[in-house]
């Protein structure tokens, strides 16, 4: 064999190869502007597509499905305030797949979120697992999901409370939603339910971007519970002793409080002089002027 | 200066599945060929031959050993105009005609555009193709594209020529053909060097043989040496069995099936031999005189350890 | 060098026109483009865009499978056929053949898309009775459709450098789909974490990339494409499909050929 041809082909194969790439990621982020104004002219219909697709629809539905939540995810990142594409995109992917259950559990929820955690559809989200249940009417977890955007995004208690009644009569359905469907018609929007229901939501999905947005609530759900509490018992020291505390250790001398309280990010609460509590990073709390609203 | 030079020249093929065992297919072939000589490469189906032209022509890498190629490393591109080859079996691109493969390999070995069509022109008459024109090669038959490959071969007016298996798949009057061309470019002083199994024509044509066997080199000759070294022998068949012991001293070797006796027996001794068979009452056969030197050369060569023969 | 390899290339483009499998799948696109008024008439007032969507996606799959059909064969024919002997017994060097297998598959596709794109021009003019200049912007998918057959061409000569015909057709076919679908596999990349994570991000680079070279329906809606773009696809084209080349020319020097 000829040794100089090979080791110059060898050489010229990996440089150019490596050279490529740099061309590749130039091009892709060019694309990244134009694809957009491309997209929404051309976002075909579901059912043409599984046409199309020549009986291969799974496959095509995943790739939607990723088309979804990269969509969704790139949107988040630049705190875009419009979502146009992602309720399309996930009719698509659940056309392509009616049984796609996580399609229509994430991707509704990714739809009812409030900007800039989500699309701020809520209407959408309902119709999205709507058409889920009419697919799977077996899957106990979509009337969760319906019954979670009613009474989370739209606060329709009743149609929460019918969602999660119907869901608890699906054989095989968690004993739980029977508890959720009680708890929706005697209390109705309480911090504690939506804390209940996010840890639900937390626990069961995998996404990692579902998984932040629930953690965020949590938190935020947990501090709003935390902060009820100590305005209690700072009013049970006003009571007893005729003035605000000044500060955290006047609770902790008088006995209503164990140590300087922290919220669950690990900072101390904020104790202000007019006896009102607040966190020491409300950024770190995006639901919290929310949840005050809450009962 | 030799024209060809092989030293220790071996091959060893990996066989199969995860191409772990190693067959040898040449064993260090070590050959010269003299500038302007014919050189006859012999040897059974598999012995080897087709090997040694595909190393020394670079088509495939030899596991150990060198070559030189009228004085220079055989891999040296230069050389490689100065070369012609003619592959066993040749089939060429089905599309062109003779006119265009020829102008497309002339290209390739570098002939110069001037005069290059008429080159052409005169080649395919002189392979008794003159008359082809824009026949595309699959309509040709099996002698017309031989002669096609000999003239691919030297289209390029090459000093030495490589010849596999030349005669292979030719009718009596294709080979006689081809014969008559080799024969012309030996007259015009090339060096040639082919392979065959067909032992008849490397006794025509051939100033010296190589016998291969089994991938290892079993002798070299001169064909005119092996022809006057070896007596004239006949072969003689007859009936009767029982007539053999009366021969004894006479009958060299012999062979008995049933009643039939093949016995090889030397020129001077054959009046002797009939008469003794007459008198037994032997019934003759056949007589025929022996006139295979390079058969002989050749068995005795490949013979001993060659189960195939050609 | 020059004159060997222009000689290679040359008559790989002579014996690809003159087979005929060729001219069957070109009366085919011809044929194609020649109904396509047809169906626009079905689908009121997209006459155009159904023409310039129909003809370009057929100007492209022909293409590509007359790259793959003949490109799965250049080497392993001339190797089954022996013809290969005769070329490497003369001052050729294997690269060169490589090279100029490669620019005469190269040359055949690039005539055959000017032969097409031809009948798709008369076909437009026929359709809308007149040509704007919004017309003349197509031939920066027609161009982006070579920058296909570039990678293609590449891809299928590698396969054939080492593999059978029927492999290297499967194979170079697989790599043209999943090439397609390379942006999602770089995404689907992105979702998953850990080691399959780094693979499929690895070979969402390794693999061809077709999407981008696909503007389609971009300039049947008459949507501008990018100089920078144009620039920038055209670099990965040709770094692409030359690195691809030297790892069939690295393959095809180091073979023993049997």
């Amino acid at each position: 064999m000829n040794r100089s041809a090979t080791t110059v082909a060898a050489v010229l194969m990996v440089t150019l190869f490596v050279g490529s790439i740099f061309a590749l990621r130039k091009v892709e982020s060019l694309r990244g502007k134009e694809a957009s104004l491309e997209e929404i002219l051309y976002l075909p219909s579901g059912k043409v597509l599984k046409r199309l697709s020549l009986g291969y629809s799974g496959l095509l539905a995943n790739i939607y499905w990723t088309r979804a939540v990269q969509y969704f995810g790139s949107k988040r990142k630049e705190r875009a305030t419009r979502y146009d594409l992602l309720a399309p995109l996930l009719d698509i992917t659940t056309d392509l797949d009616p049984k796609l259950i996580v399609a229509y559990e994430t991707g509704s929820i990714f739809l009812s979120q409030k900007v800039p955690e989500g699309a701020g559809q809520p209407e959408k989200a309902v119709a999205l697992v709507e058409k889920g249940i009419r697919e799977n009417p077996d899957n106990w977890r979509l009337y969760f999901t319906l019954g979670f955007i009613h009474y989370l995004d739209r606060k329709d208690f009743k149609s929460a409370q019918q969602a999660f009644q119907k869901g608890s009569e699906v054989p095989g359905a968690h004993p739980w939603m029977k508890v959720m469907a009680a708890r929706m018609a005697e209390q109705g929007n309480t911090t504690a339910v939506a804390l209940e229901l996010w840890n639900a939501i937390y626990q069961a999905n995998k996404d990692q971007m579902l998984r932040e947005t629930a953690l965020k609530h949590i938190v935020s759900l947990r501090a709003t519970l935390e902060m009820e509490e100590l305005s209690r018992r700072i009013e049970a020291y006003r009571q007893k002793t005729g003035v605000l505390p000044s500060a955290w250790g006047d609770l902790v001398r008088a006995g209503l409080l164990r140590s300087v309280p922290r919220d669950p990010t690990g900072s101390p609460y904020r104790l202000m002089t007019n006896g009102v509590v607040g966190v020491e990073d409300p950024g770190k709390f995006p639901f919290l002027a929310e949840n005050t609203q809450l009962k | 200066m030799h024209a060809i030079e092989i030293q220790g020249f071996s091959k060893n093929y990996a066989v199969g599945f995860w191409k772990k065992q190693l067959q040898p297919a040449l064993r260090s072939l070590n050959l010269t060929v003299e500038a302007g000589e014919t050189f006859g490469f012999l040897g059974p189906n598999g012995a080897g031959k087709t090997t040694t032209l595909k190393l020394l022509l670079g088509i495939t890498f030899p596991t150990a050993g060198s070559a030189k190629i009228l004085g220079k490393d055989f891999r040296d591109p230069e050389v490689k105009s100065r070369i012609g080859f003619l592959p066993e079996q040749p089939y060429f691109y089905d599309y062109l005609s003779a006119p265009e493969l020829l102008d497309y390999y002339a290209q390739l070995s570098g002939v110069p555009a001037a005069g290059r069509a008429q080159r052409i022109q005169e080649l395919l008459q002189r392979v008794g193709l003159g008359d082809v024109r824009n026949k595309h090669l699959r309509k040709f038959s099996k002698g017309m594209l031989q002669r096609v490959g000999i003239a691919q071969a030297i289209v390029h007016d090459p000093e030495v020529i490589f010849l596999d298996e030349p005669m292979s798949g030719l009718d009596p009057l294709g080979r006689h053909e081809v014969r008559e061309l080799i024969q012309g470019l030996k007259d015009a002083g090339r060096t040639i060097f082919f392979s065959t199994h067909i032992l008849s024509d490397a006794e025509a044509l051939c100033d010296r043989v190589a016998v291969i066997h089994k991938g290892e080199l079993r002798g070299v000759g001169v064909v005119n040496d092996l022809r006057s070294s070896s007596a004239d022998k006949v072969e003689v068949i007859w009936q009767g069995a029982k007539a053999l012991p009366a021969l004894a001293g006479h009958v060299p070797e012999s062979h008995v099936t049933g009643d039939t006796v093949r016995a090889t027996i030397s020129a001077e001794d054959l009046d002797l031999v009939l008469e003794k068979l007459r008198q037994e009452r032997a019934r003759l056969t056949s007589v025929t005189p022996l006139r295979g030197t390079l058969e002989e050369y050749f068995l005795a060569k490949t013979s001993g350890t060659g189960e195939e023969r050609a | 060098m020059t004159s060997r390899l222009a000689a290679i290339t040359l008559n790989t483009f002579r014996e690809a026109i003159r087979d005929r499998v060729l001219y069957n799948l070109i009366l085919f696109v011809l044929l194609l483009v020649a109904s396509a008024p047809l169906f626009g008439a079905i689908s009121i007032d997209i006459e155009r865009l159904v023409l310039v969507n129909l003809s370009l996606t057929s100007i492209s799959l022909f293409g590509v499978i007359i790259a793959i059909f003949i490109g799965t064969g250049l080497v392993s024919k001339e190797i089954e056929k022996k013809t290969l002997y005769t070329i490497l017994s003369r001052p050729v060097r294997r690269w060169e053949f490589i090279l100029g297998k490669y620019f005469g598959l190269l040359l055949t596709l690039v005539v055959n898309t000017g032969l097409m794109t031809l009948g798709f021009y008369a076909a437009l003019l026929i359709t809308t009775h007149k040509l704007t200049p919004a017309d003349a912007r197509l031939l920066v998918a027609v161009y982006f459709i070579i920058l296909q057959f570039l990678i293609v061409t590449a891809i299928t000569l590698l396969f054939s450098s080492f593999s059978t015909p029927i492999f290297s057709a499967v194979f170079s076919f697989a790599l043209f789909v999943i090439g397609t679908f390379a942006e999602d596999l770089r995404s689907f990349a992105a979702m998953t974490p850990g080691p399959a994570g780094w693979l499929a991000t690895v070979a969402g680079y390794a693999v061809p990339n077709f999407a981008s070279l696909n503007v389609i329906s971009q300039v049947a809606h008459d949507q501008p494409v990018s100089g920078s773009l144009i620039a920038f696809n055209t670099l990965y084209a040709l770094l692409y499909s030359a690195a691809v080349t030297a790892g069939a020319v690295l393959i095809f020097e180091r073979r023993n050929l049997k």
